[in-house]
C-alpha cells in the first residue's frame, strides 16, 4: 500500500500545476499525449460505470427496491473512484516520465476487474431467478 | 504555418483529439440515461430539476475542458495536459456521479 504521506503529495500535485512541471524535465510530449490518452479511456470507463448504474435502475424495474438501488449505487460508487483514481495515476504517470522513473504500477486494474466480476454475477442470478 | 514534416507520424494529436471526441460523445449518452431516469419515473419534481440543472452544468463543465483540448490538439506539438484540466474533467465526472445517487434512490 502507497503511505498517507504519498497520497498528500499527490494530491498537492493536482491542485498546483506548476508543481509537475517543476519536477525532472519535459517528456517528448508525445509520451504525454498517450498518458492524457490513458486517462480519458480510464475516464470512459468511469462513464460506462455509471452508465451501468443508470442502465440496472431503468431497465430492472422489476427488482425489489433495496437490490435495484444496491447494484446501481455499486456501479455508481466504482465509477467515482475510477474518475479520482484517472487524475491520480495521470499525475503519477506524468510525474514519473519526468522524473525519469519506471511507471507506477496498480493493482487498481485487478480491484476493478473483480468489482464488475462480482456485479456481473449477482446481476445474472438475480435476473435468472427472476424475483428477487 | 508548419511544414508538414513536423507533423508527428504516429499522429498522436490526432488520436488524442479523436479520444477526446469520443469522451464527450460517451458523456452524452450517459446525460441522456439521466434525463431518462429523471423523466421515466415521474421525479420531475424541485429536487429532480435542480438535479437536472447540476448535471447540466457537469456536462458544459465536461465539454469546455474537451473543446480546450480539441483545439490545442490543432498545434503540431500541443502543449501537455495541465492538472487543472485533468481535474476539471474529473470533477465534473464525480458531478455526474453523484446526480446519478440522486436519481436512483
Amino acid at each position: 500500500m502507497r503511505s498517507v504521506s504519498d497520497l498528500v503529495r499527490s494530491l498537492r500535485l493536482w491542485f498546483s500545476p506548476g508543481r509537475v512541471r517543476d519536477e525532472g524535465e519535459t517528456p517528448d510530449y508525445r509520451f504525454s499525449l498517450a498518458n492524457e490518452r490513458t486517462f480519458l479511456a480510464w475516464i470512459r470507463t468511469a462513464l460506462a460505470l455509471i452508465g451501468g448504474g443508470f442502465a440496472v435502475d431503468q431497465f430492472l424495474p422489476d427488482l425489489r427496491w433495496g437490490v435495484r438501488a444496491g447494484l446501481a449505487l455499486a456501479l455508481i460508487g466504482t465509477g467515482a473512484v475510477c474518475a479520482v483514481r484517472a487524475v491520480d495515476h495521470w499525475v503519477r504517470c506524468e510525474r514519473a516520465m519526468r522524473r525519469g522513473e519506471d511507471l507506477p504500477g496498480s493493482r487498481f486494474p485487478a480491484l476493478l476487474a473483480v468489482m464488475v466480476a462480482v456485479v456481473s454475477v449477482v446481476m445474472v442470478v438475480i435476473v435468472a431467478l427472476g424475483d428477487a | 504555418m508548419t511544414a508538414p514534416g513536423d507533423r508527428d507520424p504516429g499522429l498522436q494529436p490526432e488520436r488524442t483529439r479523436l479520444a477526446w471526441r469520443r469522451t464527450t460523445l460517451t458523456w452524452v449518452v450517459v446525460a441522456v440515461l439521466a434525463v431518462r431516469g429523471v423523466l421515466d419515473a415521474g421525479r420531475l419534481g424541485r429536487p429532480g430539476a435542480l438535479a437536472l440543472g447540476a448535471g447540466a452544468v457537469a456536462l458544459i463543465g465536461f465539454l469546455a475542458v474537451a473543446h480546450r483540448r480539441i483545439a490545442a490538439m490543432s498545434a503540431p506539438r500541443p502543449v501537455v495536459l495541465t492538472p487543472a484540466g485533468a481535474v476539471a474533467a474529473a470533477v465534473c465526472t464525480l458531478a455526474l456521479a453523484a446526480f446519478a445517487v440522486t436519481v436512483v434512490t
